[in-house]
């Protein structure tokens, strides 16, 4: 069946492939993976606010970015941060940002949206018990969600998060459209190059399925091993 | 220490706390008691405002709770509070529990908020458990932690809210014990239970509510000879005849 499958055409790449080529792909995942928690769990915070525009403030961000394809947003973000730059910095011309960070801006807004639902649902999981004790300790409210709420919630919501993570993973093939170098990019690159489509394709379907597939075997096992005993 | 003036809640239309004036003196022990859903609970919640209330006026050792201008925090880290359902920390150690407040609210450094902790983990018989976490302890082990940890903030009042309902009856003793032995150092305490045992015992005053109101504010010894309302009598041979 492999007759004629040239593995030549991948192993005279390597290099390029996954250091540079993966090497996007897994740094963008991980930077975007932190940055979308940490800014998910600020907007879950304000989605759950008392104050009314601070709620709809995160509310209508979480409800347009979950509306708008994530392959727009892609094309949107690269040409519209260069202008944003421009006029934040006061600049005389859009100031190109790059690839990398073009990308890693799209990514970490856009996956904050979702990482925000998931750390909503884990806030709400706790119930008003422990936020009541926590306040009636004389924690203030900050205190109360950095050292009692959010650990418990980011604690109960890993597996989830990780999840979430694989997908933004396989996601950030996408942004081979902005002729990115990331894994799929670089493997699409050689492909056309050495026209061996086939040959590369199939080894980056490969791959992703081997990352993916071991991080959820990781996330089951975790989520068995972290419940907390109550 | 405590003091509550014509205190009124509503929840929407229904109202759960009809003018209700009472007072906890300074080293007094009062037991709130009632039946079910007459807001006896609601009640102790407002007196250090994790329950709003609309009107009337509650003063903790001088500090007025519904002022908008009172620095809550500041007040809830000098009044103790212990929960029906313990609500220890569970991602946190027991002796972590005890701390946290400690150094994030008193500004105590790590060495002598955890000395402070072991000495009161000590008295409440839990110092071997102080590593453990929370889920590892039985209910009656629980709320005792949680009793210290009230304890440690060096509160001028504790407030304990239904402290033994969630309780197997084998462990509601070793809490009780706790506590009586917090009343005779002389603790100011509020107490909402239904353990009239224990209210006989160690009240100085017994408070009784129905339907949002206080019905009866008196000695613990009238109260248990012979209750003016109507009402308390019936609650009593109700709770009292087994």
């Amino acid at each position: 069946m492999f007759h004629g499958f040239d593995y030549k055409a991948i192993t005279d790449n390597l290099s390029y492939l996954l250091i540079d080529g993966l090497g996007f792909t897994l740094r963008l995942t991980l930077m975007a993976a932190i940055g979308a928690t940490a800014l998910g769990s600020l907007v879950a915070v304000m989605e759950l606010s008392r104050n009314r525009l601070v709620s709809g403030i995160a509310v209508g961000y979480v409800n347009l970015t979950r509306a708008l394809p994530l392959l727009l947003v892609i094309f949107w973000f690269y040409f519209l941060i260069p202008w944003v730059w421009q006029w934040v910095t006061g600049a005389d011309r859009p100031t190109p940002v790059g690839a990398f960070l073009s990308a890693l801006i799209t990514f970490t807004l856009f996956e904050a949206a979702y990482y925000a639902e998931i750390v909503r649902a884990g806030i709400q999981s706790l119930g008003r018990g422990q936020m009541g004790a926590a306040e009636a300790l004389g924690l203030r409210y900050p205190q109360v969600l950095a050292y009692v709420i959010l650990p418990q919630a980011l604690r109960n919501m890993l597996p989830v998060l990780l999840m979430q993570t694989i997908i933004l993973f396989q996601d950030t093939s996408l942004v081979y459209v902005l002729s990115i170098t990331d894994f799929l990019g670089a493997a699409s690159k050689i492909a056309n190059r050495d026209f061996r489509l086939i040959e590369l394709y199939s080894f980056a379907a490969v791959v992703y399925l081997v990352i993916s597939a071991t991080l959820s075997a990781f996330v089951r096992r975790l989520q068995s091993r972290i419940a907390i005993v109550r | 220490m405590i003091d509550y003036q014509n205190v009124c809640k509503w929840y929407g239309d229904f109202n759960v706390l009809k003018s209700c004036s009472t007072h906890v003196n300074k080293g007094e022990v009062v037991v709130v008691c009632g039946p079910s859903g007459s807001g006896k609970s609601t009640l102790i919640q407002c007196a250090n405002g994790l329950t709003p209330f609309q009107k009337g006026t509650i003063t903790v050792d001088g500090v007025s709770v519904g002022d908008r201008h009172t620095n809550l925090p500041k007040l809830r880290a000098r009044v103790g509070m212990v929960f029906q359902h313990f609500e220890l920390f569970p991602h946190l150690t027991v002796i972590a529990n005890l701390r946290l407040a400690q150094e994030k609210v008193l500004g105590r450094d790590k060495a002598s908020a955890t000395e402070k902790g072991m000495a009161l983990l000590e008295r409440v018989g839990l110092a071997a458990h102080a590593t453990k976490y929370p889920g590892q302890l039985s209910g009656g082990q629980q709320q005792r932690v949680a009793i210290a940890r009230a304890l440690a903030m060096n509160p001028v009042a504790m407030l304990f809210d239904e402290p033994t309902s969630a309780l197997d009856p084998e462990m509601i003793n070793e809490v009780l014990d706790v506590m009586t032995s917090l009343a005779a150092d002389g603790m100011t305490m509020m107490v909402v239970t239904h353990e009239m045992g224990f209210a006989r015992r160690v009240a100085d005053r017994v408070v009784f509510m129905d339907a949002g109101e206080i019905v009866e504010d008196t000695t613990t010894e009238a109260f248990f000879r012979e209750p003016e309302s109507e009402r308390a009598r019936q609650f009593l041979s109700k709770i009292l005849q087994h």
